[in-house]
């Protein structure tokens, strides 16, 4: 089974994260980029499937030059190789344009299944999997918990608002996976090493057979028009229980109203 | 006036919450025409309630083939109600749901897409607070018409009764539509507490309750402010409670009026997912834990002592 695992290189959410003022896209000038944490989920997914059922494990990510270190970081864990969607028309382009882009390159490669986080830390909107879906007219498993494959015939477990439900469907498709689906690997030495040797082709624009102004700043379908950092939560009262804490707490939330 | 379209999300013949935002939302930029999706007979319990809050009119879609497979169908529905009826905008909620359509739906008509916005003005140009709380972006849709999913507890739904008239729609289905078959549908943990993101008061717990078992206290207390159960990812992976209630980065986004933190130090991971909510309550036995940050009022103590305390005052106040 032939998996490609979409990847996304992010400002880490642990540190402070900015728009820039000049054109509103993400600053990554200010933050620390890292890995989309979920898409480590979905490389072990990949990496277990490999194991068992052999095939080749390619990781895609379209971004700047820089997103090349969000490749490596997942070729080490040990996918065969990687695509990298690279094009400085590319920058400021919406998800509508950005699924546009993937799933032109998903056709070059035409994998078995397609792996990807449930969402990225930066954005949170989680609509990537069924946009691509929607486009290559294949099935799109999201938010699983749990994927079984047996043949061609894919089985995932989702999380539900009320509990779960299960759903199934034929290769080709596309599953994202939530981090409840397994621990990721640490790379090893060894898996960092020849990640520097695994071939990482770049492929632009042209090559996908899309013109600039489908993407970027001129072809997205929504626009940022402004951004205002909001004011840090002020602390409140801080009180230290000396034996009516819960009284107080409770003596706060009636002049407050809850109760 | 211009109907928009709001996609209903119901559950156990009862209108969500986020639902009744929406409508309300809607009414301050056209007519507001509910998008009822079910299996056959499920809109005729949903009429009433929708028509309180001002749905004038009611599309009701109705077939098994929508609830056997998952959103694709629901996508090709209303891209073809958006030809027919030509709406000002089309709402739904931020649930995983509502976005997975709304994100068929965008690449189906080529329109932009705005998720998880807290507002959305008449002139189409949207709020959303991102990057944890800590960025308000204003956006708007620079291609079609104004396609939005609303962050739940964003609106104050408010009535506005009128008397729905419903049109049933039919729309064929292709074989593209049908790819993801549900076969089974399990309920869990379905309690008489509200849902985790609609809840108004939400109690959660973390690494401090120290075990499963001491999650009763957590649950005690949000029973007792009418709240649902919330839980940090340092509780959920050291097993104390499900998963699916996990408040933060890779969990669930709650914007409650009151949000309660008991034994939660308040790592960013946690505070993306919560940091929105009107009023923040914390316990926590380390003066020094982050979630003091942000607490309008913080208890440092015994959590074993604090809680009991309190949700024995509550009951004498009741």
């Amino acid at each position: 089974m032939n998996i490609v695992v979409l990847v996304k290189q992010v400002p880490d959410s642990g540190a402070e994260r900015e728009l820039r003022s000049d054109d509103q896209t993400i600053d990554r000038s200010s933050a620390n980029n890292v890995l989309n944490e979920m898409d480590e989920y979905a490389v072990e997914e990949a990496l277990k499937l490999q194991e068992a059922l052999g095939g080749e494990v390619t990781v895609l990510t379209m971004g700047p030059e820089q997103a090349g270190e969000a490749i490596r970081k997942a070729l080490q864990m040990g996918p065969d190789k990687a695509v990298h969607v690279l094009d400085g028309a590319l920058h400021g382009s919406c998800a509508v344009a950005t699924s546009k882009v993937l799933a032109a390159a998903l056709r070059t490669l035409n994998p078995d299944l397609v792996l990807a986080g449930a969402e990225s830390t930066d954005g949170r909107v989680q609509v990537m999997p069924h946009m691509i879906a929607e486009r290559l007219g294949i099935a799109a498993l999201t938010g699983a918990r749990k994927l079984t494959v047996d043949g061609g015939t894919l089985t995932v477990e989702r999380q539900t608002e009320e509990g779960y439900e299960v759903v199934t469907a034929a290769t080709p498709a596309i599953v994202s996976v939530w981090d409840t689906i397994n621990e990721p690997r640490y790379p090893s030495l060894k898996g960092i090493m020849a990640a520097k040797k695994k071939p990482v082709q770049t492929l632009s624009l042209a090559d996908l057979g899309i013109s600039p102004d489908e993407v970027g700043f001129a072809g997205s379908t929504s626009t940022v028009v402004e951004s205002t950092k909001r004011p840090p939560r002020q602390a409140g009262t801080k009180v230290t229980d000396s034996g009516d804490g819960g009284v107080q707490l409770v003596e706060f939330l009636a002049t407050e109203r809850f109760v | 006036m211009a109907e928009v379209l709001v996609v209903v999300e119901h559950s156990g013949g009862a209108v969500k919450k986020l639902t009744l935002e929406l409508l309300t939302l809607a009414r301050t930029l056209g007519e507001p025409a509910a998008v009822v999706f079910g299996a056959p007979g499920s809109a005729a319990a949903l009429t009433g309630r929708l028509g309180e809050y001002g749905a004038a009119k009611i599309y009701a879609v109705q077939s098994d083939e929508l609830t056997g497979y998952l959103v694709a169908p629901k996508a090709t529905v209303l891209a073809s109600l958006i030809g027919d009826v030509a709406p000002a905008a089309v709402l739904l909620g931020s649930t995983q749901e509502g976005k997975e359509i709304a994100g068929r739906l965008a690449v189906k008509l080529d329109n932009g897409l705005l998720t998880d916005v807290s507002d959305l003005a008449a002139d189409g140009t949207a709020t959303q607070v991102v990057f944890a709380g800590s960025t308000i972006v204003r956006s708007k849709v620079s291609r079609g018409l104004p396609l939005a999913t609303l962050r739940p507890n964003s609106v104050a739904p408010v009535p506005a009764p009128v008397t729905p008239a419903v049109s049933p729609v039919e729309v064929p289905l292709s074989d593209a539509d049908k790819l993801v078959k549900v076969v089974d549908r399990v309920v869990e943990q379905k309690g008489s507490r509200p849902e985790l993101t609609e809840a108004s008061v939400v109690v959660s717990g973390g690494r401090g309750l120290g075990s499963a078992e001491n999650f009763k206290l957590v649950e005690e207390l949000a029973d007792l402010l009418g709240g649902a159960v919330g839980a940090s990812r340092a509780a959920t992976d050291s097993g104390f409670y499900p998963h699916q209630f996990q408040v933060g980065q890779t969990g669930k986004t709650v914007s409650p009026q009151l949000y309660v933190a008991l034994g939660i130090s308040g790592a960013i991971q946690h505070r993306a997912g919560m940091q929105t909510s009107k009023t923040i309550v914390a316990v926590n036995k380390d003066a020094e834990a982050p979630i003091f940050e942000l607490a309008d009022f913080g208890v440092v103590g015994d959590l074993f002592k604090v809680v009991p305390q309190a949700a024995e005052e509550i009951r004498k106040r009741a």
